[in-house]
């Protein structure tokens, strides 16, 4: 079938994703590497869990001093509702109504903005607040490598999907575009699975002690 | 991958049927969304409540597990058939992290 052939929400196929030859490879090939990334944050946590509270002297703060769970709940909230809203986006494409679609994406990504502003907020707060660096303590790099990696990740996210939704924006939907916004959706909740570990692990685990 | 063929060769027929069962899946996700928010609710409450450590640790890591699970299966469609190889990939990146982390950890500690 024609990738940029037009459909009706009744000739729609049920998987558009899947349908072409391109949307099934772009399928498999993005879970495989979800599976790459997996290991990658694995080996993150693992680093983050071997030095956490590692620190030169008594001067430094440990995870437990710092943290602020409220702060974390709000981005918890915030990165949980917008894996919710995506699951909405993908919804209403698979209903072929590329409108709704394109509203609650652009929901998605002020979720996912909003939560990006709190972890600045919070970096620069560890940073000027507790002189807690990237280079003052083995502790220190471990945290910002494991959590600025999510938060890498949270921008790639982001500009994915507006990159998307810019360039599909007069389009509409195709058998071309859809497996492109299904896979992004995709990716948006794995960085949302990786979140329920960090605010487990690093924030949680790093209060209890 | 056949069967979905055969449901879309005459949308037509199907196009309610499809409809309401689009429709019925999206309120199972609402349920497993309202279902993540309680379990982060749990978790945070019991860290800010301050119980023993030990009670504490595996339930969160618990906690965590189930939510992941229902964005695996829910939110990202692994419910669905046509999963098989999505699996494999998953799993075994899961089970290699699973050693990454009690490598590093094992080395470390002891």
């Amino acid at each position: 079938m024609d990738t940029q052939h037009k459909f009706t929400s009744r000739t729609w196929p049920e998987s558009p994703e899947k349908t072409t030859l391109e949307g099934k490879n772009k399928f498999l090939g993005f879970w495989l590497f979800l599976g790459g990334e997996t290991v990658l944050f694995a080996s993150l946590f693992a680093t983050y869990l071997a030095l956490k509270d590692k620190v030169p002297s008594d001067s430094h703060k440990l995870a437990a001093d710092m943290f602020e769970l409220p702060l974390v709940f709000i981005m918890t909230m915030l990165l949980l509702t917008s894996s919710l809203t995506s699951v909405y986006a993908m919804y209403h494409m698979k209903n072929y109504n590329f409108q709704k679609m394109k509203t609650w994406l652009i929901i998605t990504v002020g979720l996912g903005l909003a939560f990006l502003g709190f972890e600045i907020y919070e970096f620069n707060h560890y940073v000027h607040e507790y002189e807690h660096t990237f280079t003052s303590s083995a502790f220190g790099s471990a945290f910002y490598t494991l959590v600025g990696f999510h938060g890498g990740h949270v921008v790639i996210g982001l500009g994915w999907f507006l990159l998307l939704l810019i360039r599909n924006s007069k389009r509409g939907l195709d058998l071309y575009n859809a497996p492109k916004f299904f896979v992004a959706s995709l990716y948006w909740h794995f960085i949302d699975v990786v979140w329920v570990f960090i605010f487990t692990v690093v924030y949680l685990m790093g209060m209890v002690g | 991958m056949a069967t979905q063929q055969s449901t879309s060769a005459n949308p037509k027929v199907n196009y309610k049927y499809r409809r309401n069962k689009a429709r019925q899946e999206m309120r199972t996700q609402v349920t497993s969304f309202a279902l993540m928010i309680f379990l982060t609710l749990i978790a945070f409450i019991m860290v800010m409540a301050g119980f023993d450590k030990y009670f504490v640790l595996p339930v969160l890591l618990v906690l965590a597990a189930v939510q992941v699970v229902l964005q695996l299966y829910n939110f990202m469609h692994m419910s669905h058939k046509g999963h098989e190889g999505v699996a494999l990939f998953l799993y075994t990146g899961v089970f290699i992290a699973f050693i990454t982390i009690l490598t590093f950890l094992t080395i470390v500690w002891w």
